[in-house]
């Protein structure tokens, strides 16, 4: 199991547009994450609405977990990803993938 | 033209008075149906597998259909559409419904199940979460429809210029709405002050609501809609047809007048728009108005679980503000309560919510959401550089109004109002106006107090008019106190927007009327062909007349030939 801790960089928080980019890059990195607030139980990182209602605030800290190949790469790219302020207007409109 | 037909002129209160042709667009009613009804395919209750893999499908579909609406769809409609997409799309959602359809649970009841859970998880969070739940129930409703085989809810996809027809339409509906196609709205409920009914009136769309028996109308089919008349017809003949053309070529011909309003003789009465929010006024900003007299703020708090903050709140005045540049700008402060309860601030055991904590009235329990919204205001007046005129509705004494004044101008407004819309604010007008700067007379509510009638009992409507001899003797106090006073009375109920009646509330003294833009230019032409003197003569008429009908026949009667024939009274 592979684990990474990230401060999430979005001035609304893991909410609306920053949450649907996440979600995304998740689904489009083929493995299974799953992401927890600090103490808190670790929920599907590939559903919007379990990580809309973690109602994750700006500048607090989330957990991403995953396991087998390709774990270490994918967290690498969503924690980079959440490192980022998704809601500013030149932020990626399409992550997780080379178009 | 002999085919039956069940009732081809339906009837209802028109809102505005335009008309207008076009094919009907049926706004489908959320799903109704029992938590364990069958799935049937082929007449016969599907098994298991079946089950799941028409729900499956049907997720798949309206993920689809959402996504491709939102890509032909613009501004806010393409947003609320993407979002909906993707909570239809999202695995943990449809996964677990495919469990539970599996372990052999009655489809409605799977779907419905999973959907409120995360509803439950939504609205524990609260803030903008609790607000997304009708987007998570609007994709309850859709799948359920689509596994079910029954039509589509919600507004639909207008592919050509339609009539909009709703049982009642939510603001969340008007929000999904395709607004460059939509040629008029009918709903079966409603009234002619309600929501529907005043954005139709700001967007300048011809609306009839309280029309039985319009969620019959057959999709498609032609109708005419006439808000004059307030009828929709199926099927239109050329006469009418021919009719409705000519009333657009006035309306045009009066539009092309974008002059500052005024008499004939040259006395200035400002024309203003009603708006709700900072959208609005981008909207009218490109009109012939001069400004806005009413900005109703409390679309900003509606269907939200807490207040907005002290920046949100700057952000949206700022830009409402900047969009009208050197233009008067009026905004009320939070009018919650009543018709428009707040969660966060309703009192939820008032038994008579008009009579109750509603208006400026919320000082008394909630002084911070009064001091949040003028601290908003303030800040907003710096980062616009433009000075708003700030007012509270729902005062009724002097000293309420002295207190409103000390905490706005605390937060640097410098134009500080009231609203006159209860009696005895009316009645005490100049006790008032020696307090604040102006004051606006809500007539709406005016008439709600004066003739002590509900504003949303459609069948009391004739108590409402705001034609009654008494309503007008308390404008009449009012125009006099500021004449008096030598300070601005404004209207900002929709009474302003009758032209006729326009005509008597200047021949009060009244020196501003606000109504929805879609209202300014028929009475811009109105007041343009009459003098103070005529509208003093029309005033005095009204105020003699024994009942509102007697005081509109007199008043129609004293207009000049040429304005009564454009009109068609």
């Amino acid at each position: 199991m592979v684990q990474r801790t990230v401060v999430v960089a979005s001035r609304v928080g893991l909410h609306a547009r920053p949450a649907m980019l996440f979600t995304q890059a998740v689904a489009a990195s083929g493995v299974p994450v799953t992401i927890a607030r600090p103490g808190g139980e670790p929920v599907d990182a590939g559903s919007i609405l379990f990580v809309m209602s973690l109602g994750v605030p700006h500048g607090e800290e989330v957990t991403l977990a995953a396991e087998g190949d390709g774990a270490e790469a994918a967290l690498d790219d969503l924690v980079a990803l959440l490192a980022t302020d998704l809601d500013a207007e030149d932020a990626p409109a399409s992550p997780g993938g080379a178009s | 033209m002999t085919a039956p037909t069940v009732e081809r002129v339906l009837h209802g209160v028109g809102v505005g008075r335009r008309g207008v042709v076009g094919p009907v667009a049926q706004v489908q009613p959320a799903p109704h149906v029992p938590a364990d009804a069958p799935l049937l395919v082929d007449g016969v209750e599907a098994d298991v597998e079946t089950r799941r893999e028409v729900v499956d499908r049907a997720f798949t579909d309206v993920a689809e259909g959402l996504r491709d609406q939102s890509s032909r769809a613009t501004g806010t409609v393409r947003d609320v559409l993407a979002a909906t997409a993707q909570m239809a799309d999202d695995k943990a959602l449809r996964s677990q419904v495919l469990a539970k359809i599996g372990a052999g649970e009655p489809v409605v009841s799977a779907v419905d199940g999973v959907v409120e859970m995360f509803a439950t998880m939504f609205q524990q969070a609260g803030g903008y979460l609790a607000e997304r739940v009708t987007d998570l129930r609007s994709v309850r409703d859709r799948v359920v429809a689509r596994a079910l085989g029954l039509p589509a809810p919600g507004v639909p996809e207008l592919h050509r210029p339609s009539v909009v027809v709703a049982k009642d339409l939510a603001p969340a509906d008007t929000a999904a709405l395709d607004l460059a196609n939509v040629l008029a709205i009918v709903t079966e409920l409603g009234g002619p002050t309600g929501h529907t009914a005043i954005i139709a009136g700001q967007l300048g769309l011809p609306c009839v609501v309280r029309v039985a028996g319009a969620t019959a109308l057959v999709d498609g089919t032609e109708v005419a809609v006439d808000a004059a008349a307030g009828t929709v017809t199926t099927d239109p003949d050329e006469a009418q047809r021919a009719d409705l053309d000519r009333r657009a070529g006035v309306e045009q011909a009066l539009a092309a007048d974008t002059a500052p309003g005024g008499t004939a003789d040259g006395r200035r009465v400002q024309l203003l728009a009603n708006i709700g929010t900072a959208e609005d006024a981008e909207r009218v900003a490109t009109g012939a108005v001069e400004g806005v007299g009413l900005f109703r703020t409390e679309v900003l708090f509606l269907e939200r679980t807490t207040a907005p903050t002290e920046e949100d709140q700057a952000a949206v005045y700022a830009r409402a503000l900047a969009a009208l540049g050197d233009r008067k700008v009026v905004v009320r402060t939070l009018d919650a309560g009543a018709d428009k309860p707040l969660a966060f601030a309703t009192q939820p055991d008032e038994e008579n919510p008009a009579l109750g904590v509603r208006g400026y009235r919320l000082v008394r329990t909630h002084p911070e959401l009064l001091e949040t919204q003028l601290a908003a205001l303030g800040r907003a007046q710096s980062q616009a550089e433009a000075a708003p005129w700030v007012m509270a509705p729902m005062i009724a004494t002097a000293a309420e109004a002295r207190d409103f004044a000390a905490r706005a101008r605390a937060h640097g407004i410098a134009k500080v109002g009231v609203m006159i819309e209860v009696p005895a604010a009316a009645l005490r007008a100049g006790e008032i106006l020696a307090e604040v700067d102006f004051v606006s007379l809500g007539t709406n509510d005016l008439a709600q107090y004066a003739m002590a009638t509900d504003r949303l009992r459609g069948e009391l409507a004739d108590l409402l008019d705001p034609w009654q001899p008494a309503v007008l003797d308390l404008v009449d106090a009012t125009a006099r106190a500021g004449i008096q006073a030598h300070k601005p009375v404004g209207v900002c109920g929709e009474s302003a927007s009758d032209p006729v009646l326009a005509l008597v509330l200047v021949g009060l003294g009244v020196t501003s009327l606000s109504m929805s833009a879609g209202a300014v230019p028929a009475v811009r032409y109105a007041l343009r062909h009459h003098t103070a003197a005529q509208c003093q003569t029309m005033a005095a008429a009204a105020l003699a007349a024994g009942s509102a009908v007697a005081a509109r026949g007199a008043v129609v009667g004293l207009l000049v030939p040429e304005v009564r024939a454009t009109l068609g009274l």
